[in-house]
This record gives structure tokens, sequence and C-alpha cells, in this order.
């Protein structure tokens, strides 16, 4: 089965403050559809190193959304996108998705 | 231990505000999304423990320890596993954390960091700028950042036009200055002039053959004129 986001690691370090865990998803909608916006427009335009920069910041949020096979992923496509391939967008791209669908419905 | 953060992710911050108060032995002085802001404060307060992202745009956390003349302990946060050799170089440096943080390993850290270096007490944060010593080392302005170089860590200057290319040992800086302005600043006991467009250090030289020198593996070229100066500075037996 996919691996799919989920709140465990938030849920262990809040240790049940449902404020703190509030807080950071909070700040992670906020960020999120920034720095995806940011990284297709850099991806668009080719800026590739950009791009870079854009994934390892959203890398940070696949881990804490417990996507650790999609962590792999990041940290993969954030090397190779900066030596200007982009084998791995559409596999990076997939978990995105899956972080956005979950983001709106938390 | 009074600490701060450092990270530009807002998402990391609030991280390590929770991991911290979930800390008995830390106190939260502030955060901060970059490292000119904590310059700016440590310059007034005094503070333990730093907990410093490495990876920031315009000023990283590298940048970031090298501005300061007495760094606190400081526990570098970061996605990146590749930057812990790098970390290795400063003293300051009492862990390495990656993200995603958890409470065991921040606890951890912590500890460590009480244990660390116990004789030392609280340190006092200081811009270099503010106490610089002008013997030791330059201030280059690079993309409206002033960047330190050690006097002792250049390797040789040269001159590429309207900019000079300034040649360390760990990289190379490209500044928009001239072979004479920066001759008049580097100290001559270090720096010699070996041709119109070469400034070299002369701690560094391998060594030298009739018209050149050679620097780690690079060689420069020595014009007649200069060369009887460079030998003059030599400790020939």
């Amino acid at each position: 089965m996919e691996e799919q986001p989920n709140l465990n690691y938030i849920k262990e370090l809040s240790g049940g403050d449902l404020a703190f865990e509030e807080k950071l998803l909070g700040v992670i909608r906020k960020e999120i559809f920034h720095e995806i916006d940011e990284y297709q427009g850099n991806l668009k335009e080719l800026r590739l190193h950009k791009a870079s920069e854009n994934v390892h910041k959203l890398k940070h949020k696949i881990s804490i959304l417990g996507l650790e096979k999609g962590y792999q992923t990041a940290i993969d496509f954030e090397n190779e996108l900066k030596e200007g391939n982009t084998s791995l967008q559409q596999q990076f791209d997939e978990i995105l998705n899956s972080m956005v669908a979950f983001i709106r419905e938390s | 231990m009074n600490c701060i953060v450092i990270d530009d992710e807002e998402m990391a911050r609030v991280v390590l505000e929770k991991l911290i108060s979930n800390n008995k032995e830390l106190n939260l002085v502030a955060a901060f999304p970059n490292g000119m802001q904590a310059i700016k404060f440590l310059n007034q307060n005094t503070i333990d423990l730093i907990f410093l992202d490495i990876h920031m745009p315009d000023f990283s956390g590298f940048d970031f320890i090298q501005t300061l003349k007495s760094p606190p302990k400081i526990i570098l946060t970061t996605s990146d596993r590749n930057f812990a050799i790098d970390a290795f170089e400063y003293e300051c440096i009492v862990d390495y954390l990656t993200k995603p943080l958890s409470q065991e390993r921040f606890d951890k850290a912590v500890r460590k960091a009480q244990l660390f270096n116990p004789d030392k007490k609280t340190s006092q944060a200081a811009v270099q700028a503010n106490s610089s010593d002008p013997e030791t080392e330059l201030y280059v302005n690079i993309d409206r950042r002033l960047i330190k170089i050690e006097y002792s860590g250049i390797l040789f200057v040269e001159s590429k036009g309207d900019y000079i290319q300034i040649n360390t040992e760990k990289k190379n800086f490209t500044v928009h200055s001239t072979i004479k302005k920066i001759k008049d600043k580097l100290p001559p006991e270090l720096f010699v002039q070996v041709h119109r467009s070469y400034i070299i250090n002369v701690k560094k030289i391998v060594d030298i053959e009739d018209n050149s020198v050679l620097i780690e593996k690079t060689v420069i070229p020595v014009s007649r004129t200069n060369r009887d100066e460079l030998i003059n500075r030599l400790n020939l037996l």
C-alpha cells in the first residue's frame, strides 16, 4: 500500500498538547502552499538550483508528516536537481499531492 | 541554560520551541528567522546555547558561526546529513541533529551541551567586527554581506579586471576591488606582491622556481621586478 501522510510524529511530539498540534498544522498549512508554488515556478523556469532549495524546505514537512519513503525521495530529488536532472519530479509531485490532500482534510 | 533558536522555517522554530519547552534544563529566550537578527541580539545579550539551522538563504549557519568571536555552545539542526564533517571544524559545536527532531535525541544533545566544556562559563557572543583585530582578518563585501576572511587562510590574491579573487584554503571570493587596495590592507609581513596581478601569502609557498612560485597546487608567475623582494623575504639557508 502506498505510503500515506500521518500525524504520528506531531502527536508524539505534542504529548497530547492539542493547542500545539493545531499551531504546528496551521504553520504547515500556511507555508506549504507558498513553498509548492515557488517550487513549481522555479521548475517551470528551469531554475533547478532554486527548485532544489524549495525541495529542501518541503522535505522537512514531508518528514514531519511521517512520509519516510517520501523523505528519501525528496533527498534524492533535491540532489538530482542540483545536478540539473528532474527524473524524480513525477514521484515527488505525487508526494506533494498526497500531502496537500491530507493537509486540506486535517 | 538560556538558549535561542535560529531557523528560517517557522515550522522548524515551532517544533524546536516545543522540544525546548519539554526540557526542564532549557529556557528559550528568543527565536530568529535568520542569523543577522540573532547577531544583533547577541551583541546585547548573553546566552548559553544556540540551536542553529545550517541551510538558510543568504546567510548559512556556518556563515553565522564565523561572525562570532566567542560563540556559545551550538547545536546544529538540519535536514542535511552532508554537513556533519564540516561541523567538526568548529569547537563550539556540541551536537548535530538531523530533522525531524525527536524529543529523546534532542534531550541527549542538551545533556551533551551541559557537559560540554565544563570549565567555560557562559559565553558572551560578540560580533567580531566590534572588536576586530586588524592584524588577523579582513572583511569583504559580497552580495551585501560582509564576509570575514582570516589572513592566515589566504593563499593568494589574483587580479581579474575590475575584480580581485581572494583564494583561501576553504573557498575563493571574488570582490570588486584592485590589487593595490588589498595590498594596502594585507599585513606586509605575511604577503608579498610577486606580479602585477598576484599577491601571495609567503607562509603558503611550496617551492619557487626562476619565474614562478607554487602555492598549494597553483603555479603563480613571478615577475623579474618583484623577484628580489620575494627572495629577500625568505629564510634562506
